[in-house]
């Protein structure tokens, strides 16, 4: 069965490598800063001791004070996994850096994510709406969306 | 955005589809009735139904060419009332066909979406007359467990005349043949209207 890879390694050997200090540990994942996001996302993609070379799925969470984003990561090579979050508190226009340069398979999810929580992807390819029409008011999967 | 790319070159496209789907949602919340034999003013009680009417209702009813048009799980029982168990050419309607121009009978099978409303709408009017729409299940009725959703359509009634409707989630194949029956009876009862 696909492991889950303890936080602590991971939170150890970024800090150890990268020298990024302002990880927490939320037991089953990590909480990352935004700008902090793509040179994570290379390091764990590209380090053979990880080798998380899939990107199983990324999602957001509303939870009103801030936007959570949340990506899935597997490494089928080592057979383990390991989950990234980050948090977003502007509500007006969030925005976090688009990961399509590493994983090209984010490219759909983020411009789902975009269409229903309404959160930009800066440096995304073609960052437009997926499932709803152009011209669509709003972004109904936000708790504040009112017809 | 980058300029050149191919997303670029189709934004137009998109913003232009989104224009007609917004006025779409926005101008159709009336049904639309299906339409009846209409009599010319003064023409009233002058006018004969002939004999020959009813061989051509007759074979027009016992040859209706279904268009294949499933959108979600009620495909699945619309599939299942053409295959033998239920067997759908007992009733002279298993010719599913994949072009609007060649069916006679629009199945409307599962959900609608605004997004997918001028698609319909376009299908429709691809049909040849005289054509009838069945529509199959409480999604295409009334939008059902999706009624009042930001994306889905209230009922196909808003897009284009519906002429029997086949209530259930999703409906069971006796159920769609029963519905396909109450056709028969439609169209041997209401000459379509002659163009």
């Amino acid at each position: 069965m696909t492991i889950n890879l303890s936080t602590t390694t991971l939170i150890d050997k970024i800090a150890q490598d990268l020298g990024f200090t302002e990880i927490s540990n939320l037991t089953d994942s990590i909480l990352i800063k935004n700008k902090e996001l793509i040179s994570i996302a290379t390091f764990l993609k590209n380090t053979p001791k990880f080798d998380f070379q899939m990107l199983v799925s990324i999602t957001a969470v509303d939870y009103i004070e801030y936007f959570e984003i949340v990506y899935h990561l597997l490494s089928i090579q080592h057979n383990q996994r390991a989950i990234l979050k980050l948090r977003c508190y502007d509500r007006e226009s969030p925005s976090v850096p688009s990961v399509v340069t590493i994983w090209p398979g984010a490219e759909l999810q983020e411009r789902e994510i975009w269409d229903l929580m309404g959160i930009q992807f800066t440096q995304h390819p073609n960052m437009k709406r997926i499932l709803l029409w152009e011209d669509f008011k709003g972004h109904p999967l936000r708790k504040d969306y009112l017809r | 955005m980058e300029k050149n790319t191919l997303h670029s070159q189709t934004l137009h496209l998109d913003q232009k589809e989104g224009a007609y789907v917004n006025e779409l949602k926005s101008s159709r919340t009336l049904p639309i009735n299906a339409p009846f034999l209409e009599v010319p003013e003064g023409l009233d009680g002058n006018v004969v139904v002939s004999s020959i009417n009813t061989i051509i209702d007759w074979a027009r009813k016992a040859s209706l060419w279904p268009l294949s048009f499933g959108l979600a799980c009620c495909a699945f029982e619309m599939m299942a009332s053409a295959m033998g168990r239920f067997d759908l050419a007992r009733f002279g309607g298993e010719v599913f066909r994949a072009s609007p121009r060649q069916a006679d009978l629009m199945i409307v099978a599962g959900t609608v979406t605004w997004k997918m409303a001028p698609a319909i709408e376009k299908i429709y009017k691809q049909m040849p007359e005289p054509k009838w729409v069945i529509s199959m299940g409480v999604c295409a009725t009334s939008g059902g467990p999706y009624y009042e959703s930001y994306s889905v359509v209230p009922g196909i009634d808003k897009i284009i005349p519906v002429d029997v409707y086949v209530p259930g989630c999703p409906p069971r194949p006796d159920a769609l043949l029963y519905g396909i029956m109450q056709l028969h009876e439609k169209i041997m009862k209401y000459s379509p209207r002659p163009l």
